[in-house]
């Protein structure tokens, strides 16, 4: 089986703010998918496919949004696929879009993924009660920040880690017109006096609620030749699962996560991800998530990965830059932190990252995930096509 | 494209009107076990698992995530999710087999439309700024649709009784329910027009080439396969005509050849008048043998239930070339269209 090489030739997003009252849902995906479609200078007429992706219905309280979505995303007439995978589904999203094309089913695909978090409540709509399941209203920071903790013993990290991403990402995000927080003024003393919320994440450690959308126009190598600025090519792609909660489950480095990232590494022909990749996007809504996840996709020995961000390796003019875009703890649309990733990663070899470019970025991973660390899903992009 | 795909086992839940002393889970676990059986194949040699669900029915954010514990996702497993009837996420996994990524996949879904009110929850499906907020309901708006089909001089409310009653009847002892047409719910639709409310899963296993044949006797191939959306606002679709259905079965070869089978789709009972219209069915095409949806209507699983029987019925050899369909959204706003066919014999 030969696949058709994927390309992205569009990528748009919406500026990312704690509420967009001025626009309905319909408006705020429109805005990311007209802004991938001048990127990629084509119309509506172009798309064979939409594959929309977000994260909970209860986020908005509008249950199968892309039935509604239809008409904003020029989808009339056309198919449309709706995808949700928890907190990786944006990632998945962008990877189910990709297979089409690869299967040579359609030529080129609007894929997008949204989050209007400010039409309803994400506490309420993650709090509902569930018979017979222990309720979980502790939040997602309640449920991860025991798994930091495990994590901060098994490697002896100093607990001043944490507080080094989190000032790192929001300073990133001041390179980025399009993130949710700019936060100036913000020192590292800051970050590490804001409040505890649930020990060991502080305040300032934690992502923000984002409305936000993100899109792609991914295509296939004929519609690449055909673009008008440089593409970003898939060079692999994978998703995994397990279950949330089981009595085997590593929740400090979850084998799903490895496994994942072993795939995508063998399309790929990455032998070694620290030498054979050149930055991440990876999927950290809270900071301790940085050393975690270098050490679960390989970019470290297991316990050594808060080495590298202590060491500044993971800084903007690091070796291996984490996050150039300031990262889900800048920017938290759920539904489109994964596609963000993704969209990111691209852009970084594409060379269109602007301020927060790095230069010679010519393979980078963008990487999410969801669910109680129970989700992943990954890709690796690449300036030059996949045979090259 | 040159990839031959199969349905090459399906299991569904009975018909029950409600499976209230069971979790999601439990609800799912047989079904899992029963289409696993039929193929001799463990959670361990299935290479893409996909699966279709709806948070509103569970009334729950994540409702799949625990799902996926029936699977058996352990070691983990290359998987996926729509938030859609399993329809799609047969369409996923189908083009994940195209892409050569995969030889085997199992696709499920599942809805309890019990623990709430269906007719009220399917009402967030529409727009939430203009329509939601007046609560139109799927059984109100499914009138309108027979209105139209009625007032087009299409249908009368006898015809319409005839399709519930004989989908009724083909579904045999398995429903419950009468063959009369019942009092109306919303005119002109009465109790025999719309779809019962229950519980339910369904799953599907698809192969590719040779291991397709080699874990079923008779191969249900998909030949094409495809669907399309449609405007989301009733006011600019015509309701008696489905001109999503009408590309989408086009684009699947559906028209190539005629069918002998087709497993519609259709939970209301003039549904099926808009949907054998825009699929030019004849009379010599078996309509819903299994029952259809006016029998059995798991939301979210029904779509792929049509699958599944209409590969089913070519898996015993009752049928060479068949049709499916599967709808979502309202007044058939968006639509799938399989073409399976069997070895000829």
């Amino acid at each position: 089986m030969s696949k058709e090489p994927v390309a992205v030739t569009g990528i748009g997003q919406t500026k990312h703010v704690a509420a967009r009252r001025d626009v309905s849902i319909a408006g705020l995906v429109r805005e990311a998918a007209l802004r991938a479609l001048d990127d990629a200078e084509l119309t509506w007429a172009d798309i064979d496919a939409v594959v929309i992706g977000k994260a909970p219905d209860f986020f908005e309280g509008v249950m199968m949004p892309e039935l509604y979505l239809a008409d904003a995303l020029g989808a009339v007439g056309k198919p449309m696929l709706r995808v949700h995978t928890a907190g990786s589904v944006g990632g998945s999203t962008s990877l189910v879009a990709a297979n089409l094309i690869a299967a040579r089913v359609h030529r080129t695909v609007l894929t997008l993924a949204f989050e209007k978090q400010s039409e309803s409540n994400a506490m309420w709509g993650l709090s509902l009660p569930i018979p017979f399941q222990q309720p979980l209203l502790a939040g997602a920071g309640g449920f991860f920040a025991p798994h930091v903790r495990a994590y901060m013993r098994r490697s002896g990290a100093p607990d001043t880690v944490g507080s080094l991403v989190a000032y790192k990402d929001r300073r990133n995000a001041l390179k980025n017109p399009y993130a949710h927080l700019h936060e100036h003024d913000l020192t590292l003393e800051q970050v590490q006096a804001s409040p505890m919320l649930w020990d060991p994440i502080r305040y300032s450690e934690t992502c923000p609620s984002s409305d936000g959308a993100c899109a792609m126009v991914l295509t296939d190598r004929a519609g690449a030749a055909r673009a008008p600025r440089p593409p970003a090519w898939m060079l692999g792609g994978a998703m995994r699962s397990e279950p949330t909660l089981f009595a085997g489950k590593d929740f400090v480095s979850p084998q799903a996560g490895k496994d994942c990232a072993a795939d995508v590494y063998r399309q790929a022909g990455v032998a070694d991800p620290r030498r054979d990749i050149d930055a991440v996007e990876m999927y950290v809504p809270f900071s301790w998530y940085e050393p975690m996840w270098l050490e679960n996709l390989g970019f470290a020995e297991e316990g050594e990965g808060w080495k590298l961000t202590e060491s500044g390796v993971t800084a903007l003019d690091g070796d291996l830059p984490v996050n150039m875009s300031g990262g889900v703890l800048s920017t938290n649309p759920i539904g489109a932190s994964g596609m963000i990733r993704f969209a990111e990663a691209a852009l970084q070899v594409r060379g269109l990252a602007g301020e927060h470019q790095v230069d010679g970025a010519r393979r980078v991973l963008g990487h999410a995930y969801g669910g109680g660390s129970q989700f992943f899903s990954m890709w690796l992009v690449g300036s030059e096509p996949p045979d090259s | 494209m040159t990839r031959d795909i199969a349905v090459v086992a399906f299991a569904r839940t009975d018909h029950r009107a409600t499976c209230e002393d069971t979790s999601e889970v439990e609800m799912l676990m047989p079904v899992l076990h029963e289409v696993l059986a039929r193929t001799g194949l463990r959670t361990a040699d299935i290479g893409f698992t996909c699966s279709g669900s709806s948070d509103y029915l569970a009334g729950r954010a994540f409702s799949f995530t625990m799902a996926l514990d029936g699977v058996g996702a352990w070691p983990p497993i290359s998987e996926s999710h729509v938030e859609m009837d399993g329809a799609w996420a047969l369409y996923e996994a189908w083009t994940k087999l195209l892409s050569g990524d995969a030889d085997t996949a199992l696709v499920y879904s599942y809805g309890k439309s019990t623990p709430g009110s269906v007719r009220d929850v399917l009402t967030r499906q529409l727009d939430p700024y203009y329509v939601a907020p007046l609560w139109p309901d799927s059984v109100a708006l499914a009138a309108l649709q027979a209105q139209a089909l009625i007032d087009a001089g299409d249908t009368d409310e006898a015809a319409l009784a005839a399709v519930g009653a004989r989908s009724r009847a083909d579904a045999d002892s398995r429903v419950p329910q009468g063959s009369s047409p019942g009092d109306y719910v919303v005119r002109p639709l009465r109790t025999g027009d719309c779809p019962p409310v229950g519980d339910g899963a369904a799953a599907v296993i698809l192969a590719a080439g040779d291991r397709a044949r080699a874990l079923c006797e008779r191969p249900a191939w998909i030949r094409g396969i495809d669907h399309r959306i449609e405007a989301h606002a009733l006011g600019v679709r015509d309701l008696t005509d489905s001109p999503s259905t009408r590309l989408a079965a086009e684009k699947a070869g559906a028209f190539e050849r005629p069918v002998d089978t087709a497993e519609l789709h259709a939970p209301f009972s003039a549904q099926e008048v808009v949907l054998r219209k825009a699929l030019r069915l004849g009379d010599g095409v078996r309509v819903n043998p299994s029952g259809g949806a006016l029998a059995a209507n798991p939301v979210m699983a029904a779509g792929l239930a049509r699958i599944g029987e209409a590969a089913a019925r070519i898996h015993r050899g009752e049928s060479g070339r068949a049709l499916a369909h599967a709808t979502s959204g309202p007044c058939l706003q968006q639509n799938l269209v399989a073409v399976l066919e069997g070895d000829p014999r």
